[in-house]
């Protein structure tokens, strides 16, 4: 009908942009991945080796170890959030006084930097003055150390993504519910479906395709964490807050491991592609159904 | 009926508890940073009290005198504003051609693009550390430490998302007003200048606000990217944790006034952002 030369003419600046910075280092990672390269080693240069690398990270201890805790950080994380924002996103759909209130302070964290939220919640649990190791020792007899306990360094960095994410999470939500068609609901109740069944059978099935896009760009996120955990533990204690992202990026820059460390990143963007694609085929799907 | 009335009061209580926690729960980490930075270092070994009593100037005052602390902060500045712009502006040309060609590849650039958002950021760190200090390259300059370095490489995180978001917007300008503006005879720029971007303007503004506060928070590549000249706030409010004996007051000084432009936008945008953040998923 029309010539496609304008729209390639509108689309390049992007793809040139995104080819330069975004896919010439991706090219770049996935050469150096077939090669021993550590700059402060006793061999000099590169070193072709093939996919030695790859068959390395299978037998990885401390990767696969880390892979298996931001998995479950993620899983744990996104699971609250969905929950969480879901409940606090069907509260605001109707007007209610103080809406706009709660909900603008709600979503404050939401626009911190995260090396600030990482800060915020530092200054939170310094032993000595701050609010929670003083409360959880007076009121819980709980002795809290941060930079003693892995298990709660590893709840303390869940409560702060929770703490960061779910207005996002709620805010997205809540333009799905706004934007629902009304009509089927009423009816619904009408014929005299309770609110569970309202639900189950309309609500969740029409906020399906809203529900995958919040999954898959929280999931997303969640697989690459790196600031606030960076600045809230450094990872400690020990490797019990050491996700994907700060064991790469040790592996790349302080132990300047680079040949290994490029293999692994694309191990990781590998899962990660796997299963965003399989939500973004889910969400094909439903929107084909609703069609 | 009396059932009915309890039932609705104990709903009332519900959901207004619901909310004064989830409140307190929000404000309470950002209210204890202000504390804390309003607070000498002796004050703040005194047992935890949760009240301003008094404000302890020098927390606020050392940093923004400090020549690169300012430095820092104009260049965060800069950096975000422009990467916003060249963003928002590259976002509607391109969510223009995927919305009114049918272009042959185009739903897997589309994908593909998003995949860019996805990848362990650290990997990324060297080679765009050493694309920037020996493939861009022109004599002594480089774009290692540059600001333009880095409003170049905030395109790999912030123009996926703005395609993604400005997407949806786009489609639902009607292609008739574009016809209707051709049959008066308007060029192609004229009906996207005058007749599209003002139809798509509050999506181009969420656009270009979230694409700033992303500029504006982004660390790592920040702090690997720049040395001394194109450092950002973030960078310095994270070196404090680095430095031996750290002063905590500073510290929640710069981290206050790091979060503060970000959070000034969001309140006036907010509306706008519940709108906007459908991402086109819903049909209306």
């Amino acid at each position: 009908m029309r010539s496609n030369r304008a729209g390639w003419a509108l689309l390049t600046p992007t793809l040139v942009i995104l080819a330069i910075v975004g896919f010439l280092p991706f090219l770049y990672v996935l050469y150096v991945s077939f090669f021993d390269w550590n700059p402060f080693s006793n061999q000099l240069g590169m070193k072709w080796t093939g996919v030695d690398n790859f068959r390395r990270l299978v037998f990885d201890g401390a990767f696969l170890d880390s892979l298996w805790r931001t998995g479950l950080f993620a899983f744990t994380t996104v699971t609250i959030e969905l929950a969480l924002g879901f409940l606090l996103a069907q509260t605001l759909v109707k007007s209610f006084p103080g809406r706009t209130v709660f909900r603008t302070i709600y979503v404050l964290p939401l626009v911190m930097a995260p090396i600030a939220v990482g800060a915020t919640w530092r200054l939170l649990t310094i032993p000595g003055f701050g609010p929670i190791p003083y409360f959880l020792d007076k009121w819980f007899d709980i002795d809290f150390r941060l930079a003693t306990f892995a298990d709660q360094a590893f709840l303390t960095v869940i409560a702060m993504d929770v703490w960061h994410w779910t207005p996002f999470v709620t805010l997205t939500l809540l333009a799905g519910l706004t934007a629902m068609p009304k009509e089927p609901l009423e009816q619904a109740q009408v014929d005299g479906a309770n609110r569970w069944q309202v639900f189950r059978y309309l609500t969740i099935p029409m906020m399906m395709p809203v529900l995958l896009t919040v999954i898959f760009i929280r999931l997303m996120d969640a697989l690459r964490i790196v600031d606030e955990v960076f600045m809230l533990t450094s990872g400690g204690p020990g490797t019990a807050t050491q996700f994907i992202g700060i064991h790469i990026y040790r592996v790349i820059v302080p132990k300047t491991d680079y040949g290994y460390g490029s293999a692994m990143s694309l191990m990781v963007l590998y899962f990660t592609i796997v299963l965003c694609w399989l939500l973004f085929i889910a969400l094909a799907q439903v929107g084909k159904q609703r069609e | 009926m009396k059932s009915s009335a309890l039932r609705k009061a104990l709903g009332w209580i519900g959901l207004y508890g619901l909310w004064t926690v989830m409140i307190v729960i929000t404000i309470v980490p950002i209210y204890w940073m202000i504390v804390v930075s309003a607070r000498s270092r002796v004050e703040l070994f005194d047992a935890p009290t949760l009240l301003i009593k008094s404000f302890y100037a020098p927390n606020y005052i050392k940093p923004l005198t400090d020549p690169v602390f300012q430095r820092y902060l104009i260049n965060s500045l800069i950096i975000a504003t422009s990467n916003a712009l060249l963003v928002t502006i590259l976002a509607m040309l391109a969510t223009y051609a995927l919305s009114r060609w049918r272009l042959p590849g185009a739903d897997n650039i589309f994908f593909w693009t998003i995949t860019q958002r996805m990848a362990p950021p650290a990997a990324f760190v060297l080679p765009m550390f050493l694309i920037y200090t020996r493939v861009f390259k022109i004599g002594d300059w480089t774009m290692f430490d540059t600001q333009f370095g880095l409003i170049l490489l905030y395109c790999v995180f912030n123009l996926p998302f703005a395609v993604w978001l400005m997407k949806g917007i786009m489609d639902g300008v009607p292609i008739e007003l574009d016809e209707a503006a051709f049959v008066d005879g308007a060029n192609r720029w004229t009906v996207l200048t005058r007749v599209v971007a003002p139809l798509v303007a509050p999506g181009l503004a969420i656009t270009f606000i979230l694409s700033w506060i992303f500029a504006w928070n982004e660390y790592l590549f920040a702090a690997n990217l720049t040395s001394v000249n194109a450092r950002t706030i973030t960078t310095g409010l994270a070196a404090f944790v680095s430095v031996t004996g750290t002063n905590w007051g500073e510290m929640a000084a710069v981290a206050t006034v790091a979060i503060l432009p970000a959070l000034i936008f969001l309140v006036f945008v907010q509306r706008y952002i519940v709108t906007g953040l459908t991402f086109g998923a819903v049909k209306e």
